[in-house]
């Protein structure tokens, strides 16, 4: 359930979706952010109540995890990714593929993500975002 | 033959208020606008100044289908050229952006100055004495097709119309004042992406000048109170028509109760933001506007919402897609929490805007819905039947109408159109039909 997702991040966790040529230049806004639960928890409410799209699901194709540990205790992880849609006509297409860049920490003894960037390669988005990636 | 064959065949009578469902499917006319409009006598974006501050600096960009090189000469003048070599045709530039000390073709090493002057050939004159150009071979003859260049507040435009007029005059007084209130200060870049639309360009040109259809399919931003059309606000346009600015003071909406009774689909959902840090705004402007939209023709959009400020180029790929380039800005005077604020409003706008991403797949929805009819046409009345500026309301598709009378003139179709104030043609509408000797109309507008 799209529900749980926010249930993953520490409270202020952070999520961004960004574009190697974004984060290649230091460009602080890329294609979707959330500071802090409440912000994930908003996308959600949106996306079931708000926003008009046509039905689709993604299909995520990760592959190995690299972790490492860091200095605060905290673990850095990166994977790549390769994300497929199915849309509503059943077309299955390459939605987006990239790079997932960790922080996770532990909180009252379960793994949270303190921040996730999902780097697209592409800086093009086909039609438009609204399921997180 | 103006006009074409198409333009004659289906344009109803019933001028700007019907828009035939051909024309955002018929490849013939998707040609002839490139010629028309994009390679006409417009100003068509080009890019920002900040993104060549030096000397050899370039981006490409497309005027329509044709790429193009905007780049930085040594003298600090920006130019701008077709990205082809005049030999075989090759891109000259392949990369988004770059540095240059000229610009060489990889094909062949045709090397041409940044005024698209062909300065030298590769073996030229042979190998050894063999090969080469015939002797009459004249650099000065095989020049890059070259654009016209202005610039306003450091935004880039070109034309391909040696004899199109000012940019300033272009624009009107109106939008210029507008565009040097917005891009007020120096700024700077905060990201950038694209979105792919299955549409038609002009889906997308009348969807980003419709004041009608926001509050009612973007009801995320009904919900806050962001951009109802119970907030004051209006709509200005350059004296041609060309051009429009779509405002709004969001800190004015008192409510109304065809919002607050209605049956919007807008209106169902009463939640409140978990984090309402993503509208966290200040009045940044002294005119107090929360909203401002300016669509300039052909396919730019100049936004300021809230602290949003974005530009958004839309290039044409074909007759049914389209590309939308998005600019996100900042002030170089921000400081980090300003930077902050524009970083979560950001989420409003482009590809996953909780106000924008429907606007990816609308057109898409009517590309779909008129796949192959011929017949039948758009209805564009909700605010009358006449194009000029709305001051009070943006409850109107004035914009719409303004964008078709524009685009009729630009591309000669030769039916009547109502111009303000004038009596409107008959109410009843026949949709006519395609007849090959159909005589031209002779009401041009």
């Amino acid at each position: 359930m799209i529900e749980d997702w926010p249930l993953f991040f520490i409270d202020d966790g952070q999520y961004l979706v960004t574009t190697r040529e974004n984060l290649a230049k230091e460009r602080p806004i890329g294609i979707m952010y959330c500071d802090g639960r409440g912000m994930m928890q908003d996308r959600v409410t949106a996306l079931r109540q708000a926003i008009v799209f046509e039905p689709h699901v993604y299909r995520h194709i990760v592959g190995s995890t690299v972790i490492s540990p860091t200095e605060d205790g905290s673990y850095a992880a990166a994977s790549n990714f390769h994300i497929l849609r199915t849309g509503a006509d059943g077309a299955v297409v390459t939605y987006g593929c990239g790079r997932y860049l960790d922080e996770i920490v532990w909180h009252r003894g379960e793994m949270r993500f303190r921040k996730r960037t999902v780097v697209l390669d592409s800086s093009r988005i086909d039609t438009l975002l609204v399921i997180p990636l | 033959m103006p006009g074409g064959r198409n333009s004659q065949r289906a344009w109803p009578d019933d001028g700007v208020t019907r828009v035939p469902y051909f024309v955002y499917e018929d490849a013939e006319l998707y040609q002839e606008e490139q010629e028309r409009i994009f390679r006409g006598p417009v100003w068509n974006y080009l890019g920002l100044e900040i993104e060549i501050p030096e000397p050899g600096d370039y981006i490409t960009n497309h005027v329509g289908d044709t790429p193009v090189i905007v780049v930085r000469a040594e003298d600090g003048a920006i130019k701008a050229v077709v990205n082809r070599c005049a030999h075989k045709g090759s891109m000259i530039c392949y990369q988004p952006s770059g540095h240059v000390t000229a610009l060489t073709c990889p094909y062949h090493n045709w090397i041409y100055d940044f005024d698209g002057k062909l300065k030298s050939v590769a073996f030229r004159h042979g190998v050894r004495g063999q090969g080469g150009m015939p002797a009459d071979f004249d650099l000065a003859e095989h020049s890059l097709v070259s654009l016209k260049v202005a610039t306003i507040r450091g935004m880039i435009f070109g034309s391909f119309e040696p004899t199109v007029m000012p940019l300033e005059e272009f624009l009107g007084a109106r939008l210029v004042t507008h565009v040097e209130r917005t891009l007020n200060r120096p700024y700077r870049i905060l990201g950038r992406c694209s979105q792919t639309m299955r549409c038609n360009w002009k889906l997308y040109a009348e969807n980003s000048r419709d004041t009608y259809h926001p509050s009612l399919l973007h009801s995320f931003a009904t919900m806050f109170k962001l951009n109802r059309l119970s907030a004051e606000g209006g709509i200005e346009m350059d004296e041609a028509g060309l051009h429009h600015l779509v405002f709004a003071r969001r800190h004015t909406d008192n409510s109304s109760a065809e919002y607050d009774s209605a049956a919007l689909r807008a209106n169902e959902v009463g939640y409140a933001l978990a984090d309402p840090r993503l509208i966290e705004d200040w009045i940044e402007w002294d005119d107090g506007i929360t909203n401002s939209i300016m669509t300039l023709f052909p396919c730019l959009n100049l936004q300021q919402s809230l602290n949003t400020v974005a530009v958004r180029q839309m290039v044409p790929r074909g007759p049914f897609e389209s590309e939308l380039f998005w600019t996100f800005l900042g002030f170089t005077e921000d400081d980090e929490r300003k930077t902050r604020i524009r970083l979560r409003q950001s989420n409003l706008f482009g590809p996953a805007g909780f106000i924008s991403l429907e606007d990816g797949a609308i057109g898409e929805f009517v590309q779909k819905a008129i796949r192959g009819e011929r017949e039948q046409t758009t209805i564009i009345e909700m605010g009358g039947r006449e194009v000029g500026p709305s001051p009070k309301t943006r409850t109107t598709e004035t914009s719409v109408r303004g964008f078709w009378r524009t685009y009729r003139r630009f591309m000669n179709v030769a039916v009547g159109i109502p111009c303000q104030g004038s009596s409107m043609p008959q109410r009843a509408r026949r949709s006519r039909s395609f007849s090959p000797d159909m005589p031209m109309r002779s009401t041009m507008i």
